[in-house]
């Protein structure tokens, strides 16, 4: 048994849904949540006590409180106010009213705002909760995965939401190339991949060449803003005309109506993967309509494709570019392998085998891979085992790194496509005599200009040793780490004196920020705890009184005096009325007098050996006598 | 002073290399140096992993691409190729400078007669004129360029094999001779690839 420190979990922070997995025994599984199912939609919502809610619970503030509930924040994580204007139009997102620009985003949730990385935090905290109740022991580490194409903000601001959710974030990795590990692992071949992964709100396209366990990208690319959000967005606004055009009435600023037209259209598209055609029928009751009237609308796959062929026509250029930068014709590729829930649409099936010349690979669950490869990273980071005893993977920085010289001019110094860890070293001096401070502006992106590029941030390189113009001599060191994010340090030649950086990042939290968001998060934490609590006792109090009810229909019943029975009504009435409270320590106790005045109902019913009066039983002790509840780690884990 | 990519990988400083061979040499060393395998360590031995492994894999990176190795080796031994480089055109075209870029004797004519076609085609465009003869007589150019711009990469390794053949205790001159020979080929073909650019800028503008 691996120390409870030595779990690593793989995490797919998804546009749409999350999950956590981890490696059981040779092979990789997902966790489940308490509700059985293995996505956690990445929603959260802001509950009536101003509780956080995530996941499948959160759905139905999406459409009944809209302004109090999020969903697709992955878009905008490390960003800037100036470019999510696109997104804006398109996404119900609730932007704080005195949000400036160059400051990080917050949402907006009821009375309360929040950053992108704390609300991604709240759902990294749910697939932490739900491993932990899986494990019943703390997770405090994990691979998270991000859309290959992130860039440096983006990544960092995942980061972030892994430490905000008290993760200690030991990888980021790639979603494709995560997925390539989970295949990998599963067919043992040596060739060339392309994973093309198109999911919720990213495309990606990898070229990776698998030799003898090493898992070595080639190249990379994609559009972090391109997925299945996308098509929905049409199809909601195709509704919103119709519904203009055939009642007269606009609904597009009522965020109820367009929650339910949202969930009607992506059922119709889900639809649409399987059948020739489907109905969209919207009931628009609660929309102020004419009494009972209905928005209703046949779609066929044919229309369905002719719609979203510009869209998905948006991943022709960067799987293009992957090829031309790996220095691969499509015939040269072996496998190529589909990702992300859009890839279950048949015409981009299609338009795959088309682009490579061959039918893709289908085998792998599309929703669930990603994370089944961060599991197979974890285990590789936690010391491998059997299964991953020669695995290494080699990714690659999908941006070139540059920096701005005179005239706005971006001089890259690491390209895009070079495996990472990677490095370059530049060298500066001074413009006037006694000058002490040199400012260095990084960027990254393809782009000849600066301004065209995106600005990672601001270096101020302090306390250089007063020397005539042109005299200092600063050797300056940009590296990309294992997880795609810069560190640059630099050091005075001639002194040898390592010189002091001030970083400004252009679209990030500081490390103060993210500080003093860990110790917010501890309130959320608590309160989720408590409400955890009270959803446990809760459970614990229904398997009792389930319990108890089938004693009564049981022979043992009949053996009990009626002070006896009274006192079993008494106990059960008290339970069945604390139940309802929020109230936890007071259902426990109400719980554990039910089960002392039913000790001798239990004893009876043992001795009478009724075997489902003793699975009662059984259960029943179980429920008591684990300690799941005060053993739980979650508080603990969370407050390191 | 950090080793050289040719010591990196315990290689003489030659440019004549076994590709197939480089590469193994770089799984294997990746197998002992990169970070994941030491993410359980501490943090000393964490930073020396993420430095050695940024090390290999830019050594690699340059050592098996045969331009950026010819650059990297002639860098090694003090040239300086910058004038021609695409930043230096670049920064030139910001800042509005005349770069000194010297054209290659044997494409003077050949550069005179497509820079005033693509001035013409500039014209044009600003105007939203179409001439498909011009364009298809520039494209037709365009691929006569790419296609010497290929033919001096396969040249390039002629030199390299005089390079290679130069014993250690050759002459400074008989080196700076070789040296020279590449030099001048490199700006040659860099030469073309800024106007194969250029072309494609404003074919595609």
């Amino acid at each position: 048994m691996l120390m409870a420190t030595d779990r690593i979990v793989g995490i797919d922070l998804g546009t749409t849904n999350s999950l956590v997995a981890f490696m059981q025994g040779e092979s990789p599984v997902v966790i489940p949540g308490e509700d059985g199912l293995n996505l956690v939609p990445s929603v959260v919502a802001l509950g009536e006590r101003d509780q956080i809610i995530v996941g499948n619970a959160a759905h139905k503030y999406l459409i009944e409180t809209p302004e109090r509930a999020v969903y697709s924040i992955k878009r905008l994580m490390g960003r800037g106010l100036e470019d999510i204007r696109e997104e804006l139009k398109l996404f119900p997102f609730h932007l704080a009213e005195d949000l400036q620009t160059g400051e990080v985003l917050r949402i907006t949730l009821g009375e309360k705002t929040f950053t992108p990385p704390e609300i991604s935090a709240f759902i990294l905290r749910q697939l932490k909760r739900n491993a932990e109740r899986f494990f019943n022991a703390p997770v405090t580490k994990a691979v998270i995965t991000v859309p290959a194409y992130f860039n440096d903000a983006q990544r960092q601001a995942t980061k972030d939401a892994g430490r905000i959710a008290g993760l200690e974030v030991l990888r980021l990795v790639n979603e494709p190339t995560a997925a390539s590990l989970a295949y990998g692992l599963d067919k043992k071949q040596n060739g060339i991949v392309a994973v093309y992964d198109l999911g919720g709100g990213t495309f990606d396209i990898s070229i990776l060449k698998l030799h003898d366990g090493i898992f070595e990208v080639i190249a990379t690319n994609g559009d972090t803003h391109l997925g299945g959000d996308d098509i929905d967005n049409l199809l909601i606004k195709i509704a919103i005309d119709d519904i203009r055009g055939d009642f007269g009435l606009d609904v597009s600023r009522n965020g109820e109506a367009v929650a339910t037209i949202r969930k009607a259209v992506i059922e119709a598209k889900i639809a649409l993967s399987s059948q020739p055609a489907t109905k969209l029928d919207i009931d628009l009751l609660d929309m102020e309509l004419p009494q009972g009237k209905r928005y209703q609308r046949e779609i066929t796959r044919a229309q369905f494709e002719q719609l979203i062929q510009p869209i998905i026509d948006r991943t022709v250029g960067p799987c293009k570019q992957a090829l031309k930068d790996a220095g691969l014709k499509p015939q040269q590729i072996d496998e190529v392998v589909l990702v992300g829930g859009s890839t279950r649409i048949p015409k981009v099936r299609a338009l795959v085998e088309e682009l490579f010349q061959r039918k893709p690979h289908t085998g792998l669950n599309p929703d669930e891979v990603v994370a089944l490869g961060a599991a197979v990273q974890a285990n590789i980071l936690g010391g491998g085992s059997e299964a991953t005893e020669n695995m290494l993977l080699l990714d690659v920085t999908p941006l070139s790194l540059g920096i701005e010289v005179a005239g706005g001019v971006t001089d890259k110094i690491i390209l895009r496509n070079s495996t990472i860890p990677a490095s370059a070293t530049q060298y500066y001096t001074t413009q006037i005599d006694g000058q002490a401070n040199v400012a260095i502006h990084v960027l990254q992106g393809e782009r000849e200009l600066a301004k065209d590029c995106r600005s990672l941030a601001r270096f101020d390189l302090k306390g250089i040793p007063p020397m005539a113009a042109g005299m200092p001599r600063i050797e300056v060191k940009f590296l990309i780490d294992a997880n795609g994010i810069l560190h640059v340090s630099a050091r005075e030649q001639r002194s040898g004196k390592e010189s002091e950086i001030e970083v400004q990042p252009s679209y990030g939290l500081t490390d103060d920020q993210v500080e003093s968001m860990i110790l917010d998060s501890f309130d959320y934490a608590e309160e989720d705890f408590r409400q955890r609590q009270v959803i446990e006792a809760r459970n614990e109090a229904d398997t009792i009184l389930a319990a108890l009810e089938k004693g009564k229909n049981g022979p043992a019943w009949g053996q009990l005096t009626s002070d006896e029975k009274k006192k079993i009504a008494k106990f059960e009435k008290a339970l069945v009325q604390v139940k309802e409270k929020d109230d936890h320590p007071a259902i426990r106790k109400a719980i554990d007098l039910l089960n002392q005045g039913t000790m001798r109902l239990a004893e009876l019913m043992m001795d009478t050996a009724v075997s489902t009066a003793l699975k009662g039983k059984t259960m029943y002790e179980a429920d008591t006598g684990d300690g799941t509840e005060t053993g739980h780690p979650v508080a603990k884990a969370d407050f390191q | 002073m950090p080793v050289d990519y040719f010591t990196f990988f315990g290689l003489p400083r030659k440019l004549n290399l076994d590709i197939a061979l480089l590469e193994r040499e770089f799984y294997d060393l990746s197998r002992k140096l990169h970070p994941d395998l030491c993410a359980r360590a501490d943090k000393r031995e964490q930073e020396w992993s993420l430095e050695q492994s940024s090390l290999l894999n830019d050594a690699y990176r340059t050592l098996k691409d045969p331009i950026r190795r010819t650059e990297y080796l002639l860098r090694l031994e003090g040239v300086e190729l910058e004038e021609q480089s695409k930043t230096a055109t670049e920064k030139a075209r910001a800042t509005g400078e005349i770069k000194k870029q010297v054209v290659p004797p044997d494409l003077l004519e050949e550069v005179f007669e497509l820079n005033m076609q693509l001035e013409e085609l500039r014209m044009q465009k600003k105007l939203g004129e179409d001439d498909p003869a011009l364009i298809e007589e520039i494209g037709k150019q365009k691929l006569e360029l790419e296609q010497k711009h290929e033919s001096l990469s396969e040249e390039l390794k002629t030199y390299w094999g005089d390079w290679d053949v130069l014993p250690d205790n050759a002459t400074e001159e008989n080196r700076r001779k070789v040296r020279d020979k590449m030099v001048d080929l490199l700006n040659h073909r860099n030469y073309i690839r800024n106007l194969v650019r250029d072309v494609s800028d404003v074919l595609e503008g």
